[in-house]
């Protein structure tokens, strides 16, 4: 089977001595939405960068739909689109010229260029910027321009590295959507991001990656499984009893008595609380986790 | 990447580079327009006239040779080295480096930028001269290769220095401490018959002595030094700068971890 994405012991120690990857093994499939978690300083940035020749690697191999990078690294920059984590295009340049720049690099003529440029800048609502130089954006617009200059090649993985940090809520919702379109349309998608929620939602599986080491790879529905305990909240509508308890739970109640949190470990049915809660007529008015079940398993396996 | 291809590639970053240097006009072709419309006024002029003949020539006919290259190689030298370190600067490099673009089409399309300003100022400030006096032109042929082959080495020692600049100060370094003490020293103002015989030898040392003379030998007809041995000089120059060039591309000096 041909791999989107094919990576088996790299190993990248920096000049400082700085071991950055200690031989990590990757395969990401065609089509997949793919996440690659990490602390800060894990190696993510750092095999982002050996996948798009923008670090060099020390050892290991790693093939780009089955080029491998050490025998054709042209070809296989190809298949990649690339939305770093830092903004890196000129500033001085016209938002059209940016994109229309990078269509060249890849050997695309003008007038294709031109005409992907439209459409791409049409569907990040960034068309209207066009002759604007690309300084003049917000944040979130200078993103959606990489997002662009990215596509423009059409390739068929696209990379994202923290695209969303710094973006607002709107407008993070909007590029999701672009994103999982494009994905659906066949676009292996490979995602590092610090909102693990958001991991959870798009992503169909996941690797983990602390201090140059992959700790977990794997789906995210299969990871979700290992959690073994979730911690609810739940609002109620009047306030508990003094004393009053949930047998096999552990709870905590506010000052004002009108919100728990209940832990539930797994194989415990949610059911017991809400039949606790009813037995005393206390109504729930809204219940969520109290933190994102991909957060508590991240931190537990980077904890290790 | 297949020839037509590698071709856009090239174009892409020529256009992009001749771009970057008419959009900040004032900053690119006024400042060397300004400067050596100065040297004539004052060297030829109002001192030259003092000064009376050199080589044959009125002593404003004879600066003007070395006064344009002398704006070529600063300008295709500081175009590139600006150019390529601004691009490092502020990571938009990256966005070639990603790309299929071969090194040695990155090389050449900063470089041929590079000549593109060189000859550009060359022309303006060519222009400008013919306010002040009349230029004889020997040799159309030689004083285009000549200042075309100038600005092809200047571009590319240009490029050498940009990738191991880390700040703009190493940018200017260069241009400051070694390429203007060699271009003044460089026979633009005189010839080196007026130098003592030790001083002759030493300045034989100079590469920019060759390229002004060949190209005052192209306009003028005269020259302290033979013209092919200058073109000889010129070209291993090239050669060499560009070979080192592409190694440092290819090792990401500067610009890969």
């Amino acid at each position: 089977m041909t791999y989107a994405i094919e990576i088996s012991d790299l190993k990248k120690r920096y000049d400082s001595g700085f071991e950055a990857l200690k031989g990590i093994d990757l395969k990401v499939e065609k089509g997949d939405f793919f996440a690659l978690l990490g602390p800060n300083g894990a190696g993510k940035s750092t095999t982002i960068g050996i996948l798009c020749s923008l670090v060099n690697k020390t050892a290991g191999h790693v093939s780009i739909f089955g080029t491998d990078i050490d025998k054709d690294f042209a070809k296989a920059k190809k298949y990649l689109g690339v939305v770093p984590q830092e903004f890196n295009f000129n500033v001085f340049e016209t938002v059209f010229n940016v994109v229309v720049t990078q269509a060249g690099f890849y050997g695309i003529s003008l007038s294709v260029a031109e005409e992907r440029a439209e459409k791409y800048l049409k569907q990040l609502d960034l068309w209207d910027k066009r002759n604007d130089q690309s300084r003049m954006l917000s944040g979130g617009m200078k993103r959606r321009l990489m997002i662009a200059r990215a596509l423009i090649h059409e390739p068929e993985v696209l990379i994202l590295d923290e695209p969303t940090a710094g973006v607002d809520i709107e407008l993070r919702r909007s590029m999701w959507e672009f994103i999982k379109k494009l994905n659906e349309q066949g676009t292996t998608i490979i995602l590092t991001t610090h909102y693990l929620e958001e991991a959870e939602q798009l992503c169909r599986n996941i690797a983990i990656i602390s201090a140059g080491e992959i700790v977990e790879n794997t789906s995210v529905k299969a990871l979700l499984k290992t959690l073994n305990q979730e911690t609810f909240i739940l609002d109620l509508d009047t306030s508990l009893p003094n004393n009053w308890a949930l047998p096999g739970f552990s709870v905590s109640i506010s000052k004002d008595a009108s919100t728990i949190e209940v832990e539930v470990i797994k194989g415990q049915s949610i059911n017991a609380i809400f039949k606790a809660l009813d037995e005393i007529s206390v109504n729930v008015v809204s219940m969520r986790n109290k933190s994102n079940r991909l957060e508590e398993l991240f931190v537990k396996l980077i904890k290790g | 990447m297949k020839n037509s291809e590698i071709w856009v590639a090239f174009y892409t970053i020529l256009v992009r580079e001749i771009r970057r240097f008419t959009r900040i006009w004032p900053q690119t072709l006024l400042p060397p327009a300004i400067t050596m419309t100065l040297y004539f006024a004052i060297f030829g002029n109002l001192i030259g006239d003092r000064i009376g003949e050199m080589g044959g020539f009125s002593y404003m006919q004879y600066i003007v040779p070395g006064l344009i290259m002398m704006s070529v190689i600063t300008n295709s030298y500081s175009n590139v080295s600006s150019s390529f370190f601004s691009a490092k600067f502020q990571h938009s490099v990256q966005e070639l480096l990603v790309s299929p673009t071969p090194n040695w089409v990155i090389l050449m399309g900063y470089t041929l930028g590079g000549v593109a300003r060189g000859l550009c100022v060359g022309l303006i400030v060519t222009v400008l001269s013919l306010f002040f006096t009349h230029l004889a032109l020997e040799s159309l042929f030689l004083t285009i290769l000549v200042m075309c082959l100038t600005a092809i080495m200047f571009s590319l020692g240009g490029f050498v220095n940009a990738i191991y600049a880390r700040s703009f100060d190493d940018v200017s370094i260069v241009p400051t401490f070694i390429l203007t003490p060699l271009t003044y020293l460089g026979g633009v103002f005189y010839s080196i018959d007026l130098l003592p015989d030790f001083w002759q030898s030493v300045s034989l040392l100079n590469p920019v002595l060759y390229m002004v003379n060949a190209f005052r030998y192209g306009i003028l007809g005269v020259s302290d030094i033979n013209v092919y041995w200058a073109l000889v000089i010129v070209c291993v120059f090239i050669v060499v700068l560009f070979g080192f060039g592409l190694r440092l591309l290819n090792q990401g000096k500067g610009i890969r971890s």
